[in-house]
């Protein structure tokens, strides 16, 4: 089982990212479950969602506590929200930023980072700051767990207007090609 | 859970789909054909009925929708509709079915097959938008058949099935299809969509007015005023209400026979009353509701790997409490734990426990039972859970029960 929590603002598609991933899990032969976490959902505020993949038909409808892998779509989050919670030691961020990755904020528990200046690339191909696809684009880049011509398909059985199709393609591979990843070195255990 | 054990494969390949739960009651209710949908949008109901009402505006669904005021309007609709001989469906769910009792007491008397999925949310107040199944368990005695699911695709499955069940000429009850509101609701995962071809088969030819009919060339009374304790009152009203609970205990049957025959066509099986999980040799068992059992199911697979003796018996069909199937998985535990997602304000328990106090007395076991209370509102049921579930219910082994419920998210 591996688990992943998407954090982001309403409006972004953290959601809608979550589902998209599914499907492109499911294109690969795997089974996934989405959930979204439920609140008022406003447009700005932090939002979050969460994927389960397997080999295995999963049973369990409920919550992530304890992910292998963070997708956080904002670069603003970290101030208001603690995304690392329960993240596994080992574990995996993808993170929107134009930071430098010694910029970045990391817990201990963060061995691998994926870094993508998504909200840059997102402003030139939608002029919206939505970074959901370029993310998923980072996802695949940094974990391998699905690949990028899976979530082309994904993209393309979704209901997206042609333009729309378009974009969030090219969002996709923009997002693939422009993250950089980081081994963070794990400190000895004392 | 689809443990295939096909007598014949499914006639066509189906077609592999990712939905929510929502989306999935939608698919259902347009593979069954209905003629007529009644819709007012409520959370977590919204998402489905936008779905159904896409579904007939894309041309994919032939049914008249009636867009209602509000949900009393709704059941009116739908109780009109199914009298001129309509297959009805709509979907509801807490202040909605709030709204809608009155009608909703007054389809199982006049016997409309409707089938509406409610898709359970808490009561208010303390206000609250999210899951739970007291809107549900609040309307359980009312004469609607009530079936509860576990996954996406039973949500699917079950909601074709329900139109076949309550369109039965033995039972001719409205029927309930629950799904949890958020997690089922909004949950996402593969799907297996039947053929068309195929539904219509397993459905057969439509058949929902035969007993009663608003027909001008046969016209009748249709509800007439009855009961007091003059003339033939007392009696007539009498025959009406043994009539319903008649239809209730044939519907166990029904329901039973309907499954197999999905089976049969589709390939996907589930245990219509009630399933026994791992219950073989099991000294104890924990009790289920809708779709927190998956999470329950993975529990007692590591708890069985820990060596423990314990089983999971899951609820399907609530409401007619299937007393005779229970009394068959409870015959040789010795403690038992129930988890329910709702709460009995009268007796301090959960609703489900309180039921299978019931089936107990019948099946003459007085064994140690506890009452859980978890998922209220929104609020998750992990199998961090379920394993305090399993250990406090392997704790009343060899120590009293409490007559307290616990509440599984007191400290979350």
């Amino acid at each position: 089982m591996y688990e992943v929590r998407f954090h982001g603002r309403g409006g972004q598609g953290a959601v809608t990212a979550a589902a998209m991933l599914a499907a492109a899990l499911l294109e690969e032969g795997k089974y996934a479950v989405s959930i979204p976490a439920f609140g008022f959902e406003r447009r700005g505020a932090p939002v979050v969602s969460f994927l389960r993949c397997s080999d295995r038909p999963i049973r369990q409808l409920t919550n992530i506590y304890t992910p292998d892998c963070l997708i956080c779509v904002d670069p603003t989050l970290t101030r208001s929200v603690d995304i690392f919670a329960g993240l596994k030691p080992g574990g995996t961020l993808v993170q929107a930023s134009n930071r430098p990755i010694d910029e970045v904020v990391l817990s201990e528990a963060v061995s691998k980072v994926g870094l993508c200046d998504a909200i840059s690339i997102a402003l030139e191909i939608f002029k919206k700051p939505i970074t959901n696809t370029l993310m998923l684009g980072a996802f695949a880049k940094t974990t391998g767990i699905v690949s990028l011509a899976a979530l082309k398909r994904s993209l393309e059985d979704s209901d997206f207007r042609d333009a729309g199709l378009r974009q969030n393609l090219a969002a996709l591979e923009r997002g693939y090609e422009e993250t950089v990843v980081y081994s963070i070195p794990q400190r000895a255990v004392a | 859970m689809s443990t295939a054990t096909l007598d014949k494969p499914a006639a066509r390949k189906q077609k592999v789909m990712l939905v929510e739960g929502n989306e999935a009651a939608a698919l259902g209710v347009a593979l069954a054909r209905p003629d007529m949908v009644a819709v007012y949008p409520i959370t977590p109901q919204s998402s489905l009925v936008e779905h159904v009402a896409k579904l007939i505006a894309d041309g994919k669904m032939d049914a008249d929708i009636v867009d209602a005021e509000g949900e009393h309007s709704v059941l009116s609709v739908l109780q009109g509709g199914a009298l001129a001989g309509a297959r009805t469906y709509t979907a509801t769910c807490g202040p909605g079915l709030a709204f809608m009792f009155e009608p909703y007491f007054r389809t199982s008397g006049m016997r409309l097959p409707i089938v509406m999925s409610i898709v359970t949310r808490d009561g208010i107040t303390p206000q609250s938008v999210w899951g739970g199944h007291q809107d549900a368990m609040t309307v359980r005695e009312v004469g609607w058949v009530q079936v509860y699911c576990e996954t996406v695709q039973e949500v699917l499955d079950t909601t074709i099935m329900a139109f076949k069940i309550a369109e039965h000429h033995d039972v001719m009850l409205p029927v309930n299809v629950c799904l949890d509101g958020n997690y089922l609701s909004y949950g996402t995962s593969r799907v297996e969509l039947p053929n068309q071809e195929d539904v219509d088969a397993f459905m057969g030819a439509k058949d929902v007015n035969w007993h009663v009919a608003l027909d001008p060339l046969r016209p009748m009374a249709v509800d007439p005023l009855t009961g007091g304790s003059g003339g033939k009152g007392p009696s007539t009203f009498v025959r009406y209400r043994k009539g319903q609970c008649k239809g209730m205990q044939n519907s166990l049957r029904v329901i039973t026979e309907v499954h197999e025959e999905w089976a049969r066509c589709f390939g996907r099986s589930y245990a219509p009353l009630v399933e026994d999980y791992r219950m073989e040799d099991a000294d104890y068992a924990i009790m289920t509701l809708g779709s927190m059992s998956g999470a329950g199911k993975d529990a007692i697979d590591e708890a069985r790997d820990a060596g423990k003796k314990v089983g999971l018996i899951k609820i399907k069909t609530f409401s007619p409490f299937p007393v005779e199937a229970l009394i068959k998985s409870l015959q040789k535990v010795r403690a038992l734990g129930v988890v329910d997602r709702s709460v009995g304000f009268r007796w301090n328990c959960g609703p489900m426990y309180q039921e299978t106090l019931g089936a107990l007395y019948r099946l003459g076991r007085h064994i140690p039972a506890q009452s859980f209370i978890g998922g209220l509102a929104g609020a998750d049921i992990t199998v961090g859970h379920f394993h305090r579930v399993i250990n406090e219910t392997e704790a009343l082994l060899s120590g009293p029960a409490s007559t307290e419920p616990v509440w599984l998210n007191e400290k979350d």
